[in-house]
């Protein structure tokens, strides 16, 4: 039988406030276990929220960020259930009213192919705690730290629009380009910036009734994403046709063993029993200040893409790569605006840069060479005092701390030679000490003698040790032999 | 010294007839002798209030006193108080000790007011007869077989025993009126809003409000500056500007329209209650004020849909009280989920956790739009009900509760009848609205209040009627049995 995935995503996107959503606790990541959790944030009897309005505003640029409609009057619930970490023995959060409406992020496939996923709404929430535990179950302890109690989250709830892990992994990319771009995320994954919750259901091909589907919930990186998916549908796939019945349920994937398990299934859940928070007011947001807001949003992935296409002449794969991290954009433009020369930079960027970056797992604001190194390289080999291979060794040099290109071109002694007068006597050595090849040359039919061209070109070279500048050698070479024959 | 108003003690402050040393010394005094016999205070300050009161008579020498400076008070056990235990009436918060004060107490320290102690109270403020505390029953100082009504029967109990001069208390269904009705003192529950509930424990947030008790509404309005404050720590305070509640006390009620709800005058009230109540009201008609018959429909819905939200809301702001970071913890729990059964069943007592059971309910799956929703609307009637009546007059007029203090254990066994007891107060709860208890007569030697119920905002114009009245007849001073000498 043939089998179709149906894909939806929850993303959890930590919003990049300094303080907490309803208290002035810093949110600042890796701090001493409960050294960021004030009165508040321990749910201490008396205490009351007051929501950040930072978070609002950030929530409501996602908004319009995704053409989204606006919640002009968005409530806060309570939704009830307890766990340790939890310290007011409730969640507050947004259903009935939340403060993000239906959106839309367009998503480009590996095929070329551009596709749509709705979102649902979008929902500003404060985060937990974290339990810790060390040892084992009976002798161990458990420890609760609130550092992360109250951090401001936006939940991005999309429709099943998803039909294999690939555009599952193209559309949290997109959500991370936009909030990212936006800077109301730092996109920190491995800190937990942003986390995916998988809903994921299979059905026969041509079924239109929806399989029941299961939770896989918070994953952070894509790649535990992708392999969390392709586990799942096969596990589902598997089941099905043995004949057995998917139980609703929340999974956990690990993504070091690389192993999922059942962590409860929807018998087991919660009734959270939510009612508009009595503590908090609804937010109310004015067209006015919806309008102010507009106006303060940055350039969005695809219109930078866009512009880098009109602007810089970059081919669409360039200007994709380049453009979806805000970082990355930034410092591709910086590199070709002092380099002057945006093809160059383009072909840096996206090639060396981002290969060596890729393998040592750094992302663009940790690259040891920075934008002006990287432009200062381009110069000089748009001004053809090295060569492109001589390039590669210049760049290892800047990445290694040796200093800037010029530094590393001098104290390497890799400067191109390119004085005519110097590579003309240059030439006349080689010629002089090879009169075979010369013979040889002269002796060949006049429309073969080019393919002779290639070993008088490499004796040059060797004999400059690589210095001469290839186009000016092969000019004066060309000349010389018309001179012999 | 017992007797004198607080209005005549910061005169006698400022004429330094006597310090606030002796009469912080008499007071102390008054508490450790009589209080035995009351049980109206929780927790006596004696050190911190000779310290306040050697400092308020410093400043008091210094000529920069400030309003309150020297008058000593008490504070309901409900307020926060930084380094003193706040115990909420309850065992979950027998070991609390906060370490921040609330807004009301903070306004009162920055006035020069001397905290003598913490007040007893229902517990976590839900009761009408203080019969739920974890300390024990106050007794009505009137009689002292006798309930003092509540939640706030500490701190009435106290001033009507001369054991302080002022309190703060708390009203969420009539927790200041009723106890002030029972004990015969003045008691005002101002705007929802008016007064911040930063520090305040939290029992049904949209419905809690705290105000000042007094002997006489010309103490209340002192209390009241001092207490009325815009705090943007809580989020539904109301930011207008606190008027100067002393300053129209003295205004004619010549032309004032009194509305007389008929639906306040029906079955179930006390005939001694009655008439007490519509003799004063012929007081008023004396001073000039003319009574307007109206009618509040829906009356009788406010007290199921007070017990559907209120309890609701107690269910999630008590769900912080777990055992976990503060308050009583269980003995050796063997695991989580035994951490929170045992915490909270030896913790909480049989009203609380009958209200949490209550609220839990109507806000489950399933049943939430039958009480939770329909309690709101209900809400919106009982509300549309007052706007209509503030239409035609100035004032609203009736019982503050259906009879005088009844005997210990008489509703014990019978929650509702219990329920029943608030059924003239709870409605300006629901609808925001302050409301007043003044004494306006006895039967059985017991007192009788008359609640005055203002528009919004209007605490000044329902001072001025009480204080009027309290010109022309002398409820106000009687003093039980015994507490004269």
């Amino acid at each position: 039988m043939n089998w179709e995935t149906v894909i939806g995503l929850e993303v959890h996107v930590q919003l990049a406030t300094k303080t907490k959503i309803f208290s002035a606790a810093s949110t600042a990541f890796g701090a001493e276990p409960n050294t960021q959790a004030c009165e508040i944030d321990l749910a201490m009897p008396g205490t009351l929220p007051v929501v950040n309005k930072q978070a609002i505003d950030y929530a409501v640029m996602f908004g319009l960020a995704i053409d989204a409609e606006i919640g002009k009057t968005s409530v806060f619930e309570r939704k009830n259930y307890f766990y340790p970490d939890l310290p007011k023995g409730y969640q507050t959060t947004q259903l009935e009213k939340p403060i993000v409406g239906a959106g839309v992020v367009d998503i480009v496939l590996d095929s070329g192919e551009t596709k749509s996923i709705r979102i649902h709404h979008a929902h500003l929430e404060e985060d937990a705690g974290k339990s810790l535990h060390e040892g084992d179950f009976r002798s161990g302890v458990s420890g609760i730290d609130l550092n992360r109690a109250g951090t401001p989250l936006v939940e991005i709830v999309s429709e099943p629009d998803m039909s294999n892990a690939e555009e599952a992994v193209a559309f949290a990319k997109k959500l991370h380009s936009i909030v990212t771009s936006l800077g109301i995320c730092d996109g920190e994954m491995s800190q937990g910036s942003m986390r995916f919750d998988v809903n994921i259901s299979v059905r026969p091909q041509g079924e239109t009734q929806l399989g029941t589907r299961t939770e896989t919930k918070n994953l952070n990186s894509f790649k535990f994403m992708e392999d969390a998916i392709h586990l799942e549908v096969e596990r589902q796939i598997d089941l099905l046709e043995e004949g057995g019945k998917i139980i609703q349920e929340t999974r956990l994937y690990n993504g070091e063993t690389r192993v999922a398990r059942s962590m409860r299934s929807k018998e087991e859940a919660n009734d959270y029993r939510y009612f508009p928070c009595p503590d908090l007011l609804p937010v109310v947001i004015s067209d006015a200040q919806v309008e102010q807001l507009r106006t303060k949003l940055p350039e969005l992935p695809d219109a930078r893409q866009q512009r880098f296409i009109d602007q810089y002449d970059l081919s669409e794969y360039d200007a994709d790569i380049l453009s979806t991290q805000a970082s990355m954009a930034n410092y591709f433009e910086q590199t070709a605006t002092q380099s002057k020369n945006a093809k160059l930079s383009a072909n840096w960027v996206s090639g060396e840069l981002i290969a060596r970056l890729n393998a040592e797992n750094l992302n663009i604001d940790q690259s040891p060479v920075s934008a002006e190194q990287l432009a200062n390289l381009i110069v000089r080999i748009a001004d053809n005092s090295i060569s492109s291979k001589m390039a590669k060794q210049v760049f290892e040099g800047i990445w290694n701390g040796e200093g800037d290109a010029d530094q590393i071109i001098e104290a390497r002694g890799l400067k191109q030679v390119s004085d005519s007068g110097a590579l003309e006597s240059m030439v006349d050595e080689v010629l002089a000490s090879n009169q075979a090849m010369v013979d040889d040359y002269i002796n060949t039919d006049a429309d073969k003698r080019k393919k002779k061209l290639g070993g008088f070109m490499g004796q040059i070279m060797k004999a400059s040790k690589g210095q001469a500048n290839p186009q000016q050698v092969s000019q004066i070479l060309a000349k010389k032999l018309a001179e012999l024959v | 010294m017992h007797n004198l108003t607080i209005t005549e003690l910061i005169d006698g402050l400022k004429n330094r007839v006597f310090s606030s040393t002796e009469i912080t010394q008499h007071f102390l005094a008054r508490i450790k002798n009589l209080d035995s016999e009351f049980n109206s205070l929780i927790t006596l300050t004696e050190n911190q209030a000779l310290e306040a009161a050697k400092t308020a008579d410093q400043q008091l020498a210094a000529g920069n006193a400030p309003e309150l400076c020297g008058v000593p008070i008490v504070h309901k056990d409900i307020f926060c108080t930084e380094g003193v235990r706040t115990s909420c009436g309850s065992k979950m918060l027998d070991n609390f000790v906060p370490p921040y004060d609330a807004t009301v107490v903070a306004n009162f320290r920055n006035s020069g007011a001397v905290m003598l102690g913490k007040t007893n109270m229902d517990e976590f403020a839900m009761g009408s007869s203080n019969e739920t505390s974890f300390y024990g029953p106050v007794k009505n100082p009137w009689s002292t077989d006798s309930v003092p009504g509540g939640s706030s029967g500490g701190s009435a109990a106290a001033i009507a025993a001369r054991l302080a001069p002022g309190a703060t208390a708390t009203d969420t269904g009539g927790s200041i009126r009723q106890p002030a009705a029972l004990c015969g003192i003045t008691g005002l529950k101002p705007t929802y809003g008016r007064v911040s509930r930063w520090g305040m424990i939290a029992f049904a947030s949209s419905l809690d409000q705290g105000g000042p008790m007094a002997r006489t509404a010309e103490d209340c309005a002192l209390l009241l500056n001092c207490m009325a404050s815009y705090d943007d720590k809580d989020s539904t305070c109301i930011d207008r500007s606190v008027p100067n509640y002393s300053a129209h006390l003295g205004d004619s009620l010549k032309g004032l329209r009194i509305g007389i709800p008929k639906e306040y005058f029906s079955e179930g009230l006390n005939s001694g209650t009655e008439q007490a109540v519509r003799e004063s009201l012929a007081e008023y008609e004396k001073l000039g004020a003319e009574l307007v018959e109206i009618s509040l429909p829906n009356t009788g819905l406010s007290v199921p849909a007070y017990y559907v939200i209120a309890p609701a809301e107690a269910s999630a702001n008590l769900s912080r009280f777990d055992g976990v970071r503060y308050g009583h913890r269980c003995d050796d729990p063997k695991d989580l989920e035994d951490l929170y059964r045992r915490t909270r069943a030896e913790g909480f007592g049989d009203e609380v956790q009958r209200r949490i059971l209550i609220g839990t309910y109507c806000l489950s799956a399933g049943y939430y739009d039958a009480y939770y929703a329909k309690a709101q609307q209900v809400r919106q009637l009982i509300r549309q009900d007052f706007v209509q009546a503030f239409e035609k007059v100035d004032l609203i007029m009736g019982p503050t509760c259906p009879s005088p203090a009844f005997k210990f254990g008489a509703k014990g066994n019978d929650p509702v009848a219990m329920y029943l007891e608030d059924i003239y107060t709870i409605s300006t709860n629901l609808a925001g609205l302050p409301g007043m208890s003044l004494p306006c007569g006895m039967v059985d030697n017991k007192p009788v209040g008359l609640q005055i119920i203002g528009n919004y905002f209007e605490e000044a114009r329902m001072l001025n009627a009480a204080h009027q009245f309290q010109q022309v007849t002398d409820w106000h001073q009687l003093a039980p049995a015994g507490i004269e000498s």
